[in-house]
């Protein structure tokens, strides 16, 4: 019984793991994007981004989760097919845009945590604006915002379990099936022991990056 | 070809309603060094922000050995741009080093990603050139020139360090060393020894004479008047956003004919 739970459990595992590993590939460049979009001079770009911010981040995810699977259905274009891959497809969608608001807002703080001066001494040695985001700010960036982002990223792990609502079988939908099918209750408990292994492994991960980002100061 | 390098004319640059510089108007000789004073708000750092691009300014032109590199109201397109700001070249009072990079990078990086675009550029037009064996070459070449640089600076032990394992002054020999390597027609100081303690502005005031002896111009703004009486070779000072004073630094010091420039240093002497 408790290998078979457990080979269950790791499939559950692996949907898990897919829909967090393609959550942060789409998200952690929009952010950027949005971010941009967020720090725009331009009104016609700034003030749509920040409405986009306010609405991811004042809504639950459950609510948007629910919204971008149904609601092309509603509309007649069931772009998701019936499918667990469309399911999960629209889990990736809605998840890499609600994470991507939240990114955003880190890296802007990120962005404007690096001193005026570190760009303009760049301008003045001619450098372009591409190179003066890539080749000077953006570490500093990266330095500052490792927390949040680490914070936002092991929260990402455990709202896939959000997933279920539209029925994905992601690790604690299919410990909870254990529950409804076979009246059984300890798988339900076991996938809390993944759950936090897989946290363990980021939190070494990000404590490397740290520690790679600590040979300078300032 | 003439002598004069810069030709500043009018220029005039307003913040919202306060008109910070009000008809800048002055030229310098190649070689020429030139020092501004003047009080707390007069426009100095606004002028060398103009120079260098940082600001825009409303009104006014700015020619570089005769060529127009600005005119007030003109588009520039984002070439064109960095062209110009490449004829200046600012040393920051808060040095602005870049602390993720060694001292050595510090100031291999922007020529190293100028030379490079160059090269590639060169290289697309001349398809027989070898960009990757000519790039490896140029590094090394700029490699060299950044050493040079570090060494005449005095911080030859110091290329593998960062910036926050330096003093202040230090860390301010290297941001002119790398200001030195874009290799500027006009190299501006703004308060160079501002942000120092005062036993660290000798060694930062020290490589700025020795530049002056290596025949660069430069611009300094700077408070410390006898630093300024020993190495410029004319003196601007500054009051309000106009030129109050101009001339020789035995002029300007010894017999300062406008009433602000008596005043103003005067009370420069007392606290010097
Ligand atoms: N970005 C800005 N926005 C608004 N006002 C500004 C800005 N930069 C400068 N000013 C104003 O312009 C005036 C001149 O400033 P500036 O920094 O050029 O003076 P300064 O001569 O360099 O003075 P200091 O000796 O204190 O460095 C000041 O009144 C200042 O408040
Ligand atoms: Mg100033």
């Amino acid at each position: 019984m408790f290998i078979s739970v457990t080979t269950s459990l790791l499939g559950g595992l692996a949907v898990s793991v897919r829909i967090f590993l393609l959550t942060l590939l789409f998200a952690l460049p929009l952010g950027l994007v949005i971010c941009f979009g967020l720090m725009s001079r331009f009104r016609v770009i700034s003030v749509p981004c920040s409405l986009l911010v306010w609405i991811v981040r004042g809504t639950p995810l459950m609510l948007q989760l629910i919204s971008f699977f149904y609601i092309p259905g509603i509309i007649g274009q069931n772009i998701w097919g019936g499918g667990e891959a469309g399911r999960t497809a629209a889990t990736v969608v809605a998840f890499s845009l609600n994470y991507a608001c939240y990114f955003a807002v880190i890296y802007k703080g990120g962005i404007q945590g690096v001193p005026v001066g570190q760009r303009e001494a760049a301008q003045v040695l001619g450098l372009t604006r591409s190179q003066i985001f890539f080749r000077v700010t953006l570490l500093q960036m990266i330095k500052r915002i490792v927390h949040p982002m680490s914070n936002e990223i092991i929260t990402l792990v455990k709202d896939t379990s959000l997933a279920r609502i539209i029925a994905v079988y992601e690790l604690t939908f299919t410990g909870y099936s254990f529950m409804k099918s076979d009246g059984i209750v300890w798988p339900m408990f076991y996938t809390g022991v993944f759950y936090l292994l897989f946290v363990g492994i980021l939190t070494v991960l990000f404590g490397r990056l740290e520690k790679r980002l600590d040979y300078y100061q300032g | 070809m003439t002598d004069t390098i810069l030709e500043v004319k009018s220029l005039r640059k307003r913040f919202g309603n306060n008109e910070v510089l009000r008809g800048i108007t002055f030229s310098l000789r190649r070689g020429e060094v030139l020092v501004i004073i003047g009080s707390s708000g007069s426009g100095k750092t606004t002028l060398l922000r103009c120079l260098n691009f940082l600001e825009t300014a409303d009104e006014g032109e700015i020619l570089v050995n005769g060529d127009s590199v600005f005119r007030a109201g003109e588009k520039m397109t984002a070439r064109q741009l960095r062209e110009s700001i490449l004829h200046f070249g600012l040393v920051f009072q808060s040095f602005n080093l870049f602390p993720q990079y060694s001292v050595l990078r510090n100031v291999t990086l922007a020529p190293s990603l100028l030379e490079t675009e160059r090269l590639r550029d060169a290289c697309r037009a001349d398809p027989s050139r070898d960009f990757k064996a000519e790039r490896r070459t140029m590094l090394a070449d700029v490699n060299r020139r950044a050493e040079e640089l570090i060494r005449t600076v005095g911080l030859g032990e110091k290329m593998k360090n960062y910036p926050f394992q330096l003093s202040g002054g230090q860390q301010q020999r290297v941001a002119i060393a790398r200001a030195l390597a874009m290799s500027p027609d006009i190299l501006c100081f703004d308060e160079p020894t501002s942000a120092l303690d005062p036993e660290l502005t000798g060694e930062v005031l020290r490589v700025i004479r020795g530049l002056k002896n290596s025949d660069r111009t430069m611009i300094v703004v700077t408070h410390e008047m006898e630093f300024a009486r020993g190495v410029a070779d004319r003196v601007i000072y500054m009051a309000d956003g106009v030129i109050e004073e101009e001339g020789t630094p035995e002029e300007v010091f010894g017999a300062p004919k406008s009433e602000k420039a008596r005043a103003f240093l005067a009370s420069s002497n007392l606290k010097g």
